[in-house]
């Protein structure tokens, strides 16, 4: 009997084995061409706009944001899911429980909202 | 550790923990070979299809009827320069597509393409495993995913890819709230999250003679699961992060070659996952839609997998086809305003249903559970919308230091209404409004 994570970790080495034999053979089969253009930053043939060294200046902030409310919810989801698998065995105790934990999101949920946090412009 | 868990353990993982390890090399191997064989023939299909939508041919040259184009396009790439520019991170701009390639292939190992067969003399699922947090699978790898495309458009030094990156991240991870919750209730009904068990719960049928799919039942679950598997994979018309016309090609603008090949990959092994996904939650899997007939068992389960499956990229194809692409803030809005929401809602309602049926409540208890749902709906009326705020962002007139230009246009109050012609109307109506242009 074997382990039944087995071949998720055989189906890992294999698309890792592809993807990384494919990353690593692109510069030796294609050709190489030097050209100083190609190496520039593409912004469809203007002259690259000025960058930091690596990895490009700023970026708007209402993405942290989102990224900050996606733990939220995520987390949340994360929750709903033992509760899913066990609804029926929990009964009444655990229907009060994730209705109360749902509403105590919802109030977040809801300033949130009123904040403006979930608007974009 | 494994028997202690073998009584909770569904039909489908006690058949799959016999397999040998040969069985599970060959069906890893064919997994990988399908995913990929299915890329191939979706992208051809794709351009096919949009070309009829559009009255042109679409790809008719390479092969029979030009059903080997993708093929060669796929070779062609390899055989471009592989370009890396200067400002790129190296290490994170190498891997970046490794680390978006492989989940998207993982994903796809918890879904059962067909029942109990019988493959060379073992009798086996056709599934690779039937994990007891199998969803769960789907949706971490989908979130690993996403580390992929930030990592890309980070890693590129360039100002669109990371617009494009920024903005795909954004739209994976709320679409990906939306598409977990639709699961919920799923799980409610089926009490385990193996996709094995969930297949195996939609074999009966309801009402006499529809299937019992989860589709039916819980509807409103799989419509907002089939809007969020759209948004997910980052497709028309949702397709914001590689919007041409504002973000060139979204993250991957900078990769060429077999680099660009494997997002590319990656993107169509998606679709194909989140479609066999959708079959396998809401559609039956790989039963027929209807029961106790030869057609539900062994290998047929595998034609209806696939016709399902193809129905949904199909849908894909055809939400590209006819549908323009919604602005960032309509969309934005669309998950976090109305799916959320919605399936927050709509869970609760499913659970109070559910353990109401189940424990045969008595009166105070049934009054509780509508008192609790009912403060929800109030909590959600509290979402009515208030008065719309005036922005208040603009630079000042005054002593801000920024040149303005001169403010001395008059600017009419409201926009001069059209002359109305006066003989069409009856005279009490026009004297009205000819009164109102007078003030």
């Amino acid at each position: 009997m074997l382990d039944p994570y087995l071949p998720l970790v055989l189906m890992f080495a294999l698309a890792g084995a592809f993807a990384l034999f494919s990353v690593t053979a692109a510069p030796y089969i294609g050709p190489r061409r030097y050209n100083k253009a190609k190496l520039d930053a593409y912004e469809c043939g203007i002259e690259p706009s000025p960058q930091p060294v690596v990895g490009g200046g700023r970026m708007p902030v209402a993405y942290y944001l989102t990224a900050m409310l996606f733990i939220l919810f995520d987390i949340e989801m994360v929750f709903l899911y033992p509760f899913a698998v066990a609804a029926d065995k929990l009964g009444l105790f655990g229907l009060v429980e994730i209705v109360l934990f749902v509403a105590t999101l919802g109030f977040a949920y809801v300033y949130v909202w009123r904040r403006g946090g979930l608007d974009w412009n | 550790m494994t028997k202690n868990f073998a009584a909770e353990i569904g039909d489908t993982a006690k058949l799959l923990a016999d397999d040998p390890i040969w069985l599970v090399l060959i069906k890893v191997v064919g997994i990988f070979a399908f995913l990929v064989v299915m890329t191939l023939f979706m992208i051809n299909w794709e351009r096919k299809v949009v070309a009829r939508m559009q009255h042109r041919p679409g790809p008719n040259r390479v092969g029979p009827n030009g059903w080997l184009q993708s093929l060669a396009d796929g070779l062609k790439l390899a055989f471009k320069e592989d370009i890396r520019p200067v400002l790129a991170d190296k290490w994170v701009f190498f891997l970046a597509p490794v680390i978006s390639c492989i989940p998207a292939f993982l994903a796809f190992s918890v879904i059962p393409l067909a029942g109990e067969v019988n493959m060379f003399g073992q009798q086996t699922a056709l599934q690779l495993v039937d994990l007891p947090v199998g969803v769960l699978v789907v949706l971490a790898c989908s979130s690993i995913g996403v580390y992929g495309i930030v990592l890309s458009g980070w890693a590129s030094g360039s100002p669109y890819p990371l617009l494009g990156a920024l903005r795909s991240a954004a739209q994976v991870i709320s679409y990906e709230i939306a598409m977990g919750l639709s699961i919920v209730a799923v799980i409610m009904f089926t009490g385990s999250m193996s996709t094995g068990d969930i297949v195996g719960a939609q074999a009966s049928t309801v009402l006499g003679f529809a299937p019992g799919w989860f589709g039916l039942l819980l509807f409103p679950s799989f419509a907002i699961y089939v809007v969020s598997m759209v948004g997910e994979t980052n497709r028309a018309p949702f397709d914001l992060p590689e919007a041409e016309s504002e973000l060139v090609g979204g993250f991957h603008t900078e990769y060429s070659s077999l680099k660009f090949a494997l997002f590319f990959l990656a993107e169509y092994v998606n679709m194909v996952t989140v479609s066999a996904l959708a079959t396998t939650l809401f559609l039956g899997g790989y039963h027929a839609p209807w029961s106790g007939d030869f057609l539900n068992t062994g290998w047929w389960g595998l034609l209806w997998f696939i016709i399902k499956t193809l129905a949904f990229l199909f849908l894909f194809i055809w939400l590209r086809g006819t549908l323009p692409r919604l602005r960032y803030d309509q969309f934005m809005k669309l998950g976090w305003k109305v799916l959320v929401p919605t399936s927050l809602v709509w869970i609760m309602a499913v659970a109070v249903i559910r353990t109401g049926a189940i424990q045969q409540l008595s009166t105070a208890q049934r009054l509780i559970a509508l008192g609790v749902v009912v403060g929800l709906v109030l909590l959600v009326s509290f979402l009515l919308p208030d008065k719309k705020v005036q922005d208040t962002k603009g630079v000042p007139l005054a002593g801000s230091g920024f040149p303005v230009p001169p403010l001395d246009l008059a600017v009419p109050k409201s926009a001069p209404k059209r002359k109305v012609k006066v003989a069409n109307i009856p005279k009490d109506t026009a004297a009205v409004t000819t009164g109102k242009e007078a003030e």
